[in-house]
């Protein structure tokens, strides 16, 4: 891919806002923009490093109640939550990193599921701190045009995409990718595994929670069930990586992009849209069986089935 | 001078000794082989030094330190690197990226770990399988590529774990000739090999376990001639 792509690529989504569409695109839009910043946070644990996690909203989680409670009980603005979350989400991942990362595959993933699933009880409960199952309300919301939104969350992504490219072409990125491929070879290699597994937990732990707070700032409400959710966040922030392709730079963006359209599109069928679960699932399993390696990942293997040229990779 | 020591190092399972009481030393520059029959204990012997496993009993001294309870990576940092008998590539990334990854431990930024190794897959006889994914590379070529991966670390102290098992004449030939350039480089060499000419040719010293003891230690003649280890390998001689 040309290395001016990205640029162009930011560039041209700087745009999009003058071309005036209406409120209901501009959503759309923030919220791919959003997923596609909590998949390369996955991607980054689990696509690269191979830590797979089943619990990224207890960080996605952690992030909005940063935001949320700084509001609700200090009464400053949501905002600050943005750089708080971050430290929040640093001393969350530490502590499930210390408690998780002694697993491996199949445990670690279901010692995360449980991770999320605690967070989730705990916010619940704690009714004085978090407000419990009634949730937080931003009251005044900052703005009600989409605009300033978008720009918010455009500038998250190119960040993240920043990031994660800087981490994966640096020795990190080799580590990363060594622990995936093979831990005890790994070690052997006087790669310190749980450290770097500690690393790419934070690394990804913190875009999650930034995604998080702009999620409290922009919607204005939150409670337990919507950001510790395990189907609607864990699960989705799973399948737009292995849709978009697992362990490629641009598979999150176009995982994001492909899932929440479809979400959408699928709301909209009478009496479908309750579904859209079941569809997600065959989806998955379609990605799983045709393009293991998701749609960036084997794009040749997509362009040679519509009978274009062959792309040697 | 002895690089490393392993004294009185014992490794239980539940109730199996998988090795038992064992003592020898590596010297400065030497090629240490380590022979035995199948389910001898050497791998087992190999994990305790390298750090996957902890001695039960005993301890390992390496440059004249103990390291027994050390994590591997601990161990590969202060000079020993390892290969493994199942060879463990890092399977979806290239040849290169391999040792790229493993030359980062001394390398300080990726021009230099780029450098040193492409440096070591001319070595390994693999630069021209430098882009090739590591999960396709014929077996020969895959060995190779271990004790590459383990050279870009920069060890004193080179752990081989049946690097020439399954081999062709012809990798066999040139594989011999890459342990023999290492030990030219001031390398030293602990080898388990169970080809007995390899062994006999290119070690300086033998160590021979049996059911995880220590039965007979020497030079390649005088182990040839050892009736324990004749005994070891090829059964008790009929009694007339």
């Amino acid at each position: 891919m040309n290395k001016y792509f990205p640029f162009i690529a930011l560039a041209l989504l700087a745009l999009v806002p003058l071309l005036g569409l209406n409120s209901y695109l501009m959503h759309i839009l923030i919220l791919v923009v959003m997923w596609s910043v909590i998949g390369m946070a996955w991607n980054l644990l689990s696509g690269y490093c191979g830590q797979v996690s089943f619990g990224h909203a207890a960080f996605f989680g952690a992030g909005a109640y940063t935001s949320g409670i700084l509001y609700f009980k200090l009464g400053i603005s949501g905002w600050w939550g943005l750089p708080l979350s971050l430290a929040t989400s640093i001393v969350f991942a530490l502590v499930i990193g210390f408690i998780c990362l002694r697993l491996r595959g199949p445990y670690f993933a279901l010692a995360t599921l449980a991770m999320g699933v605690i967070l989730r009880i705990t916010t619940e409960n704690l009714t004085g701190f978090t407000g419990g199952d009634l949730g937080i309300m931003i009251r005044e919301r900052s703005w009600i045009e989409k605009t300033n939104y978008y720009y918010i969350i455009l500038a998250l992504a190119a960040v993240s995409y920043w990031l994660v490219k800087l981490v994966i072409e640096s020795k990190l990125g080799y580590y990363f990718v060594a622990i995936r491929e093979d831990q005890d070879a790994a070690e052997s290699l006087g790669i310190n595994t749980t450290l770097y597994k500690t690393i790419a937990l934070v690394l990804s732990a913190m875009l999650t929670g930034l995604a998080g707070a702009f999620y409290m700032n922009y919607m204005g409400y939150i409670d337990p069930k919507v950001v510790f959710a395990l189907h609607d966040i864990s699960i989705v922030a799973i399948m737009v990586v292995m849709v978009g392709g697992v362990a490629t730079y641009w598979g999150p963006t176009v995982g994001s992009l492909i899932m929440v359209l479809l979400a959408e599109l699928i709301r909209n069928v009478p009496r479908l849209g309750t579904a859209h679960q079941t569809l997600f699932g065959i989806l998955l399993i379609v990605i799983i069986i045709f393009l293991p390696n998701g749609i960036v990942g084997d794009f040749g293997k997509i362009r040679r089935l519509f009978g274009g040229k062959a792309a040697r990779p | 001078m002895s690089l490393l020591e392993v004294k009185k190092v014992s490794r239980f399972f539940g109730g199996i000794t998988a090795v038992k009481d064992v003592s020898f030393e590596v010297r400065q520059g030497e090629i240490l082989g380590l022979i035995g029959p199948n389910g001898a204990g050497k791998t087992t012997l190999f994990n305790v030094v390298n750090g996957f496993y902890v001695p039960s009993r005993g301890e390992v001294l390496f440059k004249g330190e103990t390291i027994s309870g050390r994590k591997p990576y601990e161990i590969c940092k202060r000079g020993m690197a390892r290969t493994f008998q199942v060879v463990k590539p890092l399977q979806r990334m290239s040849v290169m990226d391999n040792v790229v990854a493993s030359a980062f431990l001394r390398a300080k930024n990726r021009r230099e770990a780029d450098e040193l190794a492409m440096e070591t897959l001319t070595f390994a006889g693999l630069a021209g399988d430098r882009d090739v994914i590591s999960k396709g590379l014929p077996l020969g070529k895959r060995k190779r590529l271990e004790i590459a991966r383990a050279l870009a670390t920069r060890p004193e102290l080179l752990l081989l774990d049946e690097s020439f098992a399954g081999l062709n004449p012809s990798e066999l030939d040139e594989s011999i000739g890459i342990i023999r350039k290492i030990k030219d480089r001031g390398i030293t060499i602990m080898i388990i090999e169970h080809h007995m000419k390899v062994i006999m040719s290119i070690s300086d010293r033998i160590v021979v376990l049996n059911y995880g003891e220590k039965i007979a230690e020497g030079s390649p003649l005088e182990i040839g001639k050892n009736h324990q280890v004749i005994e070891a390998y090829l059964g008790e001689a009929q009694s007339a």
